[in-house]
């Protein structure tokens, strides 16, 4: 009997291995934001994938496939967001991880990254300290650090000497103060209040009329995109802020893409620095907005969640490509230390081989019409910025 | 002092949202009895119905509201008459739990719809700007707002104190048996409550649109301040939930400005220490 048992499980190993050698599929599991109030978030992200491997899937050598296997984490739940991971990663028998829009979800996460030696694409969660949880993590997004911490740098030099600082009370909003009130505060300039915001929180106009008192040159905010980076910018206007001769910046995320035509006219004026614009006029940029519209639609417009993405997909293909889909997590990696594609549409990328974060450009860019519509138009460069938090925790 | 006129303004602006976008609940759940969770829904159907005419069709933002009203109150009756009919003498938690199914089934259409963005608003030029009041000027929209407010408050009163209507459906939310014993049709009196109740959330949704702004997740997002605002004015009352959207309006704007660190908690704080003291709301009858 218990020969018998020994007999029928050799059997079944044999045929479980052969079956993997023959077919030689990658299995990704992929942990995004599919339903709840935040799934326009994820469905971004996910466009990104999907428009990356419909244009590249001929690639693959031949012989190899990629599977795709899809989670929904409902949001910042990191609960779910590891149980998803999880079921992914022992039931699946995913052999790469990737997605997550939310910073607590990629925390989640993390441990099960190392435990079970998966390697983890970050695409969106842009909290610094993700990357240094997990030696299976690499990130292809941003961090908050990257954008706000030079515009302070930036603030300075243009005249902007006295700073109102607003952000949503939660991980990247505490972030992106830090980050910018450290580089403005280094280059010289002056805080002259500050305010923490509440996550649900339907009418600005309280914290934006503290802000007018402070009788500011320049208002830094941060909130989380989509309809409370319009309702903030429409109450800057209507309290007269603007009229007053007050400035906005701050990250990209408070003049995403796609809710530019919302906002208005009150936008105009406005910098921000980040990572990526529809706008921008990269001829690698402007193959991906072509493609990206024949996909989902001419009034589409591409976001920050699309190009992570759409370059995580890049790294992750170019892992499968060079193993020829025996993924092993270490030589995986590997391979994502020191990745590097001159082409993004965000321009030149590459994931810093000590971190295993991202090393991109950052764009100042102002909201002008162009066309007849709002637009992030481009007007300087920082190089190939890594992340600072990093860099200044490194030098302590 | 300005900046005190400015909260002053802005949370009466705010309040005069939450009022007119909550006092069709007032009316569904404080007069007919009916625990609506789903309210939103109709609010957040105003809403799409106002900005796909005015956007898509290029029709008047006044005319758009009107439309808004009509067409939600009509398939709100559909409804009522087909679905919440059914469970009026149902007990609390069934139609709880029948009304978050149907937010749950709003999200996903009007995601199908409309798609998960939130909708563009472009206001009238009428409507967007300052509007300079001799002493100062305020912006346009929220002016309007107040203006809208307090017009819709004085006919809301004048129709249930006034008219015939209004005091059949008075009679019959005191006392139904009585009231369908003296040949009132009770049943198309809630009709028509229902309808009015779904029409009022409508063009609040429709009005409200630049400041809550619509997209799938509104009906979710903005119940829990519907239900505070109905929950301190108490039940069966109309100049109840008036109160307390001005409270939570002015109160929420007023302590986010003075102190922001504990602004957000302020309204659930205040609705604490008001249920305590009057547990069935400021103007409820217990």
């Amino acid at each position: 009997m218990r020969i018998g048992i020994s007999v029928a499980l050799a059997a079944c190993i044999a045929i479980g291995s052969t079956a993997v050698a023959s077919a030689q599929t990658v299995k990704l599991g992929v942990v995004d934001t599919y339903s709840g109030p935040f799934a326009a978030v994820g469905e971004l992200l996910d466009r990104g994938i999907r428009l990356y491997v419909k244009q590249h899937e001929k690639d693959l050598p031949p012989g190899v496939k990629l599977e795709v296997i899809r989670r929904d984490d409902t949001g910042p739940n990191p609960e779910v967001a590891k149980r998803m991971a999880q079921e992914l990663i022992t039931r699946d028998r995913v052999q790469l991880l990737a997605g997550t829009v939310y910073t607590p979800n990629a925390l989640a996460i993390a441990p099960l990254a190392t435990e079970a030696k998966v390697p983890f694409v970050v695409m969106n969660a842009g909290t610094a300290m993700i990357t240094t949880k997990s030696p299976y993590i690499a990130r292809v997004s941003f961090t908050m650090w990257q954008s706000s911490y030079p515009l302070g740098g930036w603030a300075v030099k243009n005249g902007l000497k006295k700073v109102f600082t607003a952000v949503t009370d939660y991980g990247p909003g505490i972030d992106a103060e830090a980050a910018f009130t450290k580089g403005f505060t280094d280059a010289g300039g002056q805080i002259v209040g500050s305010v923490h915001m509440p996550l649900q929180n339907p009418d600005y106009v309280p914290f934006m009329q503290r802000a007018k008192d402070a009788n500011p040159d320049a208002v830094f905010v941060f909130v989380p995109g989509g309809k409370d980076a319009t309702s903030i910018m429409k109450v800057f206007g209507d309290l007269g802020l603007k009229a007053a001769g007050i400035k906005m910046i701050g990250p990209g995320d408070i003049s995403t893409d796609e809710e530019l035509a919302n906002m208005g006219d009150v936008a105009l004026g406005v910098v921000t620095a980040f990572h990526y614009s529809a706008a921008a006029e990269r001829v690698a940029n402007q193959e991906f907005v072509k493609a990206y519209k024949a996909e989902y639609g001419a009034d589409q417009e591409p976001a920050f969640e699309v190009i992570g993405g759409y370059d995580g997909m890049a790294a992750i293909f170019h892992v499968i490509i060079e193993q020829r889909g025996k993924i092993d997590p270490d030589r995986t990696m590997e391979l994502l230390r020191g990745w590097k594609n001159a082409n993004s549409p965000r321009g030149p990328i590459m994931i810093d081989p000590d971190t295993r974060d991202i090393v991109q450009n950052e764009y100042l860019r102002r909201i002008e019409k162009v066309n007849g519509r709002l637009a992030n138009v481009e007007f300087e460069t920082i190089p190939m910025v890594k992340d600072p938090w990093k860099e200044i925790n490194k030098q302590k | 002092m300005e900046a005190l006129t400015s909260i002053l303004f802005h949370g009466l602006a705010y309040a005069m949202v939450l009022y007119i976008v909550s006092v069709g609940l007032a009316v569904t759940m404080g007069l007919m009895g009916f625990v609506n969770l789903a309210h939103g829904v109709f609010a957040m159907a105003g809403g799409y119905v106002t900005v796909t005419l005015m956007n898509g069709y290029g029709v008047p933002f006044g005319l758009a509201l009107l439309a808004a009203f009509i067409i939600t109150a009509l398939i709100s009756v559909v409804l009522e008459r087909t679905l919440y009919a059914r469970l009026y003498g149902a007990s609390e938690l069934d139609q709880v739990l029948f009304t978050i199914g149907l937010i749950f089934m709003s999200v996903a259409a009007v995601r199908y719809l409309w798609g998960p963005l939130p909708q563009p608003v472009h206001l009238p030029a009428m409507l967007s700007g300052q509007v300079d009041l001799g002493f100062r000027s305020f912006p346009t929209y929220r002016s309007f707002m107040i203006l809208v407010g307090f017009v819709l408050i004085a006919l809301l009163w004048l129709l249930v104190e006034r008219t015939n209507f209004g005091a059949q459906l008075r009679a019959a939310v005191d006392n139904r048996r009585m009231a369908e014993s003296i040949g009132i049709d009770t049943r198309r009196l809630f009709s028509c409550a229902f309808a009015l109740g779904s029409g009022l959330a409508a063009l609040g949704g429709g009005l409200g649109a630049d400041i809550l702004a619509i997209y799938p997740g509104y009906a979710s997002e903005y119940l829990v301040y519907f239900l505070m605002v109905v929950a301190i004015g108490g039940l069966g009352s109309l100049r109840g939930p008036f109160v307390a959207a001005l409270l939570l309006g002015i109160g929420d704007t007023a302590c986010k400005y003075l102190v922001p660190q504990l602004g957000a908690f302020f309204v659930f704080a205040a609705m604490i220490a008001l249920l305590l003291w009057r547990p069935a709301g400021v103007f409820g009858r217990a």
